[in-house]
């Protein structure tokens, strides 16, 4: 097996009497997209400043493209492009005023990225916003030059937290269409997420974490094969509550409630759906289970504090 | 890292494209800005200067060689300039670097790049030391023009004023790695600012002070920075300067360290 681009080995981070990530490990390979999903607290932040070395965990080791973490973190860091959950972009530039200066960060020389800055406009479907403030643009559009902002240096490697978080779905399906195409020219990405859909579109690989703990590892499709029965039936409106502690419960492998609604999980929808349609006044929603539910079993139903 | 946050500081030249970046915002405002830095020491020194100055007329000054009779006008501009490198460097490293570090998050988007905190804050230190520098010149200017002195001395008002205002600089990055909100310089402007301004000789000779006020007076930045200017401005040699520069360094060096290290513990870095 080729050395991993990106391996961190039990990593521990305590704030105060918090512990906020525990044994955490996790590798990614080249090429890979590696999702990182978890509630709010989960550790998915901390992770990632982690990673960045901007904060140093009080146990375990990072290590990227060779280099050791946090010792070499300005060299890692140049290789490595950030889209954080809240814009950091510069309001007083324009976008192509913004890519400029981003780029003197990694040291490049103004020529150097005058030349990329029309290419990443158009790559962020923002060439006509080249002298538009971020202040005129659309959250999309802010999101989508974060994103170029993060590849003037050309990384091999971009770590994304919540690049998509409060987008309207068009908005949306344009940034992963992006992050497709970079994920095609050979790039890594770590990307967070609360959009089940697009880390099912978007991972190879994910990694759940709760409370700080790494609680499942693997390619989405396997998780919900080794966590869940393949069928959901989910039924609510009259008479839905009663039905959960009914005869009906024989039919499914397991029964959750959830508000107003039952959750049948089961191996076979058929005889359930047939006994369900002696129900007329039900409403009932047949579907195949998914990464949310995944999600939801592993983590837990109940609003979490931070959220 | 609570425990490294007095490590040495990263001096190297990352700094550069931090302040580059300062400095492009401020092309963009720098009429404006201009402004308001030149009319409110202005305002000082004609309300104080021509009219308090018919009153107070001539003010004795220490010297080398003995006392000096010296016209009031030029008193207050000498200290006035101190005054207002002062004014401009907590100005810009309280406001202006709280908004870029806590409320547009300029710093954690640099930081993504390969560039430190202590980078970071040293760059914030030297853009606050230059902000003093610009508007001491233009306000140098100003009173080239009117006439209020024109000792060739006044060129090395210059990099003195380059060295108070780093003082400065590095004393106001304290208060922005504690502040919570913009609310909190207030207190710094009132609590400690402005006592200053009244305790370091800008406006009276220091003599007309209490022994004990005295004493506190001599260890003040601006007091140290006015005792360099003044003398300058009345086309001599300070008579203390190696003493006045240590105060001014010694200033410089035990308060960039605090605030770098404060700095870290907020960034837990």
């Amino acid at each position: 097996m080729t050395q991993p681009l990106f391996q961190a080995s039990n990593l521990s981070k305590h704030y105060g009497d918090a512990t906020v990530v525990r044994d955490l490990s996790f590798a990614i390979a080249a090429g890979e997209c590696l999702g990182v999903i978890g509630p709010n607290g989960a550790g998915k932040t901390t992770t990632i400043r982690m990673c960045l070395g901007l904060t140093a965990p009080d146990t375990g080791e990072i290590t990227a493209l060779g280099l050791a973490m946090p010792r070499d973190a300005l060299a890692i860091k140049a290789q490595v492009g950030v889209v954080s959950q809240f814009d950091t972009l510069d309001p007083d530039f324009s976008c192509a005023e913004n890519l400029l200066v981003y780029g003197r960060y990694f040291g490049m020389k103004d020529a150097q990225i005058r030349e990329r800055i029309a290419p990443l406009l158009e790559f962020a479907a923002l060439s006509h916003k080249a002298d538009a403030k971020p202040g005129e643009l659309s959250g999309g559009m802010r999101r989508r030059l974060s994103l170029a902002r993060a590849l003037v240096n050309d990384p091999k490697l971009l770590l994304l937290d919540e690049p998509t978080t409060g987008l309207d779905p068009q908005a949306r399906h344009l940034m992963w269409e992006r992050l497709q195409l970079l994920l095609q020219q050979g790039k890594s990405i770590l990307l967070t997420t609360h959009f089940m859909d697009e880390a099912e579109r978007l991972c190879s690989r994910l990694l759940v974490l709760d409370h700080g703990r790494k609680i499942a590892e693997g390619r989405p499709r396997d998780l919900i094969a080794q966590h869940l029965e393949p069928d959901v039936v989910e039924a609510y409106g009259d008479g839905a509550m009663e039905l959960a502690n009914s005869a009906l419960k024989s039919l499914a492998a397991r029964v959750e409630v959830s508000g107003e609604t039952v959750f049948f999980y089961t191996q076979q929808a058929k005889p359930l759906l047939d006994a369900l349609a002696a129900y007329p006044k039900l409403r009932t929603l047949h579907r195949p289970a998914n990464l949310e539910d995944l999600f939801l079993k592993l983590t837990g139903r109940q609003i979490r504090e931070e959220a | 890292m609570t425990e490294g946050i007095w490590r040495a500081p990263d001096l190297s030249l990352r700094w550069w494209p931090v302040f580059l970046r300062n400095l492009l915002v401020w092309r963009k405002l720098a009429i404006p800005s201009l402004v308001g830095n030149i009319a409110e020491p202005l305002m000082w020194l004609v309300a104080f200067g021509y009219g308090m100055g018919a009153l107070v007329g001539q003010v004795t000054v220490q010297g080398a060689d003995g006392p000096v009779q010296v016209p009031y006008i030029l008193f207050l501009a000498s200290g006035s300039i101190c005054m207002s490198a002062m004014n401009a460097a907590s100005f810009e490293a309280l406001y202006s670097a709280f908004s870029r570090m806590h409320v547009q998050k300029t710093w954690d988007g640099i930081m993504n790049a390969p560039i430190s905190l202590d980078s970071v804050v040293l760059a914030e230190m030297l853009w606050a030391g230059f902000k003093a520098v610009f508007t001491v010149t233009a306000i140098l200017i100003v009173m080239l023009a009117l006439g209020i002195s024109q000792s060739p001395k006044l060129l090395v008002v210059w990099p003195v004023l380059l060295g108070a205002g780093i003082s400065f600089s590095c004393i106001a990055l304290i208060f922005n790695a504690l502040a919570k909100s913009y609310d909190f310089f207030t207190y710094y402007f009132t609590l400690f600012l402005t006592p200053m301004m009244f305790l370091s000789g800008v406006f009276f000779p220091r003599d007309q002070l209490p022994l004990p006020l005295r004493w506190l007076s001599d260890w003040l930045p601006l007091t140290n920075a006015v005792e360099l200017v003044r003398p300058l401005f009345m086309d001599r040699w300070p008579e203390h300067p190696v003493r006045n520069c240590v105060v001014l360094a010694a200033y410089a060096v035990l308060a960039f360290w605090v605030a770098l290290a404060l700095t870290r513990r907020r960034f837990r870095a």
